[in-house]
């Protein structure tokens, strides 16, 4: 499958054009999904109309970005104008947002090609997109398990080549975790390094915008189109953002003599022994290649879970009281009276998960219980950073699994949500200390399931962290092992 | 109701007052819409004051402005460091279910502000020297937040009786500051005269237009009695809808006699809410509380702290204008004004400026005070119009009184001239010798006129003489009528009355 910057010099040199491109991608699209059900919405469409308008400036001579026709995969918790954005709710199902998302009206504007929309955990809340009211997600390498999630649909769609990039969103590991059981590349960059004006939100401090390639360079070209200050967004940084893709050069670790730390805390108990065993080859190959590697305690770190599921869920039950029938989404029909027509409205739109969450953070909210949930939460998270803080001065980037265990089969976790929220287990800390992170493939299971390897980097050094995973992946060949469901 | 007057002296109230008030920024507090009063419904709105999915609030730079500007003219202290809070509770008029607002970190507190002690009728309570009688009343805080949008209950006059509501939502988003006073006024009155002072100063500052009619400022009352002398509050009672200051204080005293006749009568005060009603001129009970409502605080993640550095404080602080309370103090003790009149030239600000411009250009404060608040103020509210409005200017006034402080014309001269300075404005100077209205002053044209007139009703004469005195005023307009109005009236009064006399 091809790269961005393949696929950029084909469109250049005219070898073929920006439509011919997209209608391939859609084919491929429209035979997969039967299998795979990635998109919620495919926008035929806005794309081909997207590549029509890059082929004119083409044969305009003008010249176009990397981005310029390439086809892109957009997770459902962005907004896009006229095109509905359900967050894969049923209390969404018929929202058609009068605005465009920051991010996609930057891809726009760079002339990607959006596929479509995504299919994810209902409200990002979920580790495998089988929360989505709408669709089960395959993982293009057993169709029988998960994507992972909630940015599962993206994940699988980048990985069975339905598009060549997707974004997707990470509050406790949404891209990491799904790119990780999908063997992609995904990231989460510092928190405030990408806008999130029109991400539906989740829990507002922890939500940060990120993209998914099959390769390192891939999502450094797509970081650098979305990241940037944003004035709609006051949490949004104002920082230069450096031409990542150009930063990628071999032989890097040795010159830059980088210190690799590998979080002792990561390899416990719950650990699969196969993950374990690959993630410390990944680490003995980026010795080789001329880094410092020691181990790092970070002794906070395994208050990361409990933390967060009382910080996400407190953001998120105010986030989502919007949802309430009165001036957009689904109404009951049945409602007698104001409060009748809130609680219906919500006993039907919200699935279980969405619905255990709010109750949790309405409860860790709630007075009496303020002081001893949520205001001690917020003090471990102020913890955790400075494990992050101490463990980043003796060393550039951390490294541990990205998910604890491979893709696990539909429907085994339903029913258990700790299980599934351990999943998250190695993603969540990076969260709460707002740093950036991603997962690349660093091997198989032994039912040929991706493993992912998760780089974490200090504040702002998604440099650091790209060149790393770059070198990496340059001395391996994980991310050039396709899915059978793609040939 | 029984009649609670004797027990009232044996009881006093307690009353602190939580203020709305609109800023009259452009924009709203956390998008672009406009704030305009009176659009059509729905039409001054934006993904974000609708609380849209995916959008995110950014603070207008302005509503910070206001609000530290309000909170330093309030003599509060204010936060360097502040942070917004989002305030959970579901009403269909609230678009998001939680308002963006501040709890335990809000811009200013530790405030006051001084208001007059005044009579029935609003007159100011003076001391044995004449001067005003004062209050500092506390202010507990004041804090930044969103306006709600507004419910129309349709189907029915009432809404216990409507179908169906409609919401508007040009108000969503609105920019608010709370002023929260300390429990510190024992009267309707002084509850009445703090809220008017609060708008004085919100009007004085431009931050806010302040009108009740129109929702600017919106007062909620809390209220309790107890035996005088005694430590402990009673149980605190709240009042809403009152939309003028009248009902504030009628409100107050109204809930006064029915918390005293209560207690008197054994009866227990319960903790709730009560309406003003303005057509039985009664406080009827709307809910009862019980317990405090729990609105879930905690930080507004999606927008940054509040830091206000001392530079930008100290440039804000450099904008205040004078405020009504130094005014009012400087026209006492500087200008020699009595407080009644520096309490009503002060309470618009574009009047005291007025007042203060025609000072600088000569007049002598009283005349100048007396003209604006009599003749011309008259005229204004007769044709509804501002004091900025008219050709006359306080310059063109401070010219006119120097005229009859010379005695280059009288009075009654001024005042005929008036309403053409009122209408089309000049130099009174000029038209009064345009108009040849220049005073007489020489004794003999005088003493002319007077032998004119005394030989022109020698029956008058006659019976002046025989004690009927009250003929003067009709020999003095003789005179008057003689000389065109021109006589001096002072002069012409004393020479009358040699002549008459004999």
């Amino acid at each position: 499958m091809a790269s961005i910057r393949e696929l950029h010099h084909q469109l250049v040199k005219k070898e073929c054009s920006a439509v011919e491109l997209t209608q391939d991608y859609l084919k491929r699209v429209e035979t997969l999904e039967p299998k795979l059900h990635s998109f919620l919405c495919v926008t035929a469409d806005r794309a081909l109309e997207q590549a029509k308008q890059v082929d004119a400036k083409l044969a305009a001579g003008e010249e176009v970005g990397p981005l310029a026709g390439i086809p892109i995969g957009i997770k459902d918790n962005l907004c896009t104008q006229g095109i509905p954005t359900t967050c894969a709710s049923k209390i969404l199902q018929n929202f058609v947002p009068p605005y465009e998302s920051t991010v996609t009206a930057k891809l726009a504007a760079a002339g990607a090609v959006m596929v479509g929309k995504t299919n994810m955990d209902e409200f990002a809340m979920g580790s495998s997109t089988e929360s989505s009211a709408f669709q089960l997600t395959a993982n293009p390498w057993d169709v029988e398990r998960v994507p992972g999630g909630s940015s599962g649909g993206s994940a699988a769609a980048v990985a069975a080549g339905e598009c060549v990039v997707a974004l997707g969103s990470d509050t406790g590991g949404s891209i990491r975790q799904p790119a990780s059981f999908c063997g992609v590349v995904g990231m989460k960059p510092t928190y405030g390094l990408v806008s999130r004006y029109g991400l539906v939100a989740f829990a507002s401090s922890l939500d940060q915008i990120g993209p998914f390639g099959r390769s390192v360079e891939d999502i450094a070209v797509l970081l650098e189109t979305i990241a940037g200050h944003d004035p709609k967004d006051s949490t949004s940084l104002k920082v230069n953002i450096p031409n990542y893709a150009s930063l990628l050069k071999p032989n890097l670790l040795k010159k830059q003599k980088l210190r690799i730390g590998i979080i002792k805390e990561t390899f416990g108990e719950g650990l699969d022994p196969v993950v374990g065993q690959a993630v410390m080859a990944a680490v003995d190959e980026l010795k080789k290649l001329g880094a410092k590697v020691k181990e790092i305690s970070c002794p906070k770190f395994r208050y990361g879970l409990p933390t967060y599921y009382i910080i996400a869920p407190s953001e998120a039950s105010a986030n989502l009281a919007r949802y309430d029938g009165v001036k957009y989404g689904f109404r009951t029909e049945e409602a007698e009276s104001l409060m009748d027509m809130y609680t219906k409205t919500r006993a039907q739109g919200f699935g279980a998960e969405v619905k255990r969450r709010i109750m949790i953070g309405t409860y860790t909210l709630s007075a009496g219980y303020y002081d001893a949930y949520y205001l001690k939460a917020q003090k471990v998270r102020t913890l955790i950073k400075q494990d992050f803080e101490r463990a980043f001065s003796e060393v550039d980037v951390l490294v541990c699994p990205t998910s604890p265990i491979t893709a696990f089969k539909a429907g085994e976790k339903t029913n258990d949500p700790l299980s599934m929220y351990l999943t998250d287990l190695m993603t969540i800390p990076v969260n709460l200390a707002g740093l950036p992170a991603l997962s690349l493939p660093c091997g198989f299971d032994d039912q040929g399931l991706p493993i992912g390897l998760q780089m974490i980097g200090n504040v702002l050094q998604e440099d650091v962290l790209l060149q790393a995973a770059y070198a990496y992946e340059q001395a391996t060949d994980w991310h050039e092992r396709q899915p059978e469901i793609g040939e | 109701m029984t009649t609670a007057t004797p027990a009232k002296t044996k009881y006093e109230a307690i009353i602190g007052l939580e203020t709305h008030c609109q800023l009259s920024t452009e924009t709203k507090i956390f998008s672009d819409s406009s704030t305009q009063f009176g659009s059509d419904p729905n039409t001054n709105i934006d993904p974000v004051c609708m609380g849209l999915p995916g959008t995110l609030p950014v603070l207008n730079e302005k509503v910070l402005e206001y609000a530290v500007k309000a909170g330093l003219a309030l003599n509060c202290t204010i936060a360097p460091y502040s942070k917004f809070d989002r305030k959970q509770y579901f009403y269909p008029d609230l678009p998001k279910n939680y308002q963006i607002s501040q709890y335990d970190l809000p811009i200013a507190e530790h405030g006051w502000l001084e208001i007059e002690l005044t009579d029935d009728k609003g007159k100011p309570l003076v001391d044995e020297n004449g001067k005003a009688l004062t209050k500092r009343i506390g202010i507990t805080r004041l804090h930044m937040e969103e306006d709600a949008g507004k419910l129309v209950h349709a189907g029915s006059e009432r809404l216990s009786g409507s179908t169906h509501s409609l919401v508007d939502y040009n108000r969503a988003g609105v920019p608010l500051v709370e002023i929260v006073s300390e429990p510190d006024m024992r009267s309707g009155q002084e509850a009445a005269e703090y809220a008017q002072e609060l708008r004085r100063i919100m009007r004085y500052l431009g931050v806010s237009d302040g009108n009740m009619q129109e929702g600017s400022l919106r007062c909620d009352v809390n209220i309790s009695i107890r035996p005088v002398g005694a430590e402990k509050f009673g149980t605190k009672v709240e009042i809403k809808n009152m939309n003028s200051f009248s009902a504030i204080q009628k409100a107050i005293d109204y809930e006064i006699e029915r918390q005293i006749a209560a207690v008197e009568t054994g009866e227990r005060i319960v903790q709730e809410t009560r309406l003003w009603d303005e057509a039985t001129q009664r406080t009827i009970s709307m809910r009862t509380k019980e317990g405090s409502s729990d609105y879930r605080y905690f930080p507004e993640p999606d927008l940054g702290p509040i830091e206000v550095t001392q530079e930008q404080l100290s440039h804000w602080k450099a904008e205040l204008p004078e405020l009504p309370a130094a005014k009012r103090h400087r026209y006492e003790n500087e200008l020699g004004l009595s407080p009644y009149d520096a309490r009503v030239l002060t309470d618009d600000r574009t009047v005291a400026e007025y007042f203060e411009k025609a000072v600088t250009a000569g007049a002598s404060a009283k005349p100048a005070a007396n003209w604006i608040m009599g003749d011309i103020s008259a005229y204004l509210n007769n044709e509804k119009l501002g004091i900025s409005d008219i050709p006359l200017t306080p310059e063109n006034l401070a010219e006119m009184i120097t005229l009859i402080e010379d005695k280059t014309i009288s009075n009654k001269i001024a005042k005929d001239i008036l309403p053409d300075l009122l209408t089309k404005g000049g130099s009174p100077k000029a038209i009064v010798e345009k108009k040849g209205l220049i005073q007489v002053s020489d004794p003999k044209v005088i003493e002319a006129a007077i032998d004119k007139v005394i030989a022109a009703y020698p029956d008058e004469l006659e019976k002046y003489r025989g004690g009927k005195t009250k003929l003067l005023g009709f020999f003095v307009g003789q005179v008057m009528k003689e000389t065109g109005g021109k006589a001096d009236p002072k002069l012409t009064n004393q020479l009358l009355q040699s002549k008459l006399n004999g």
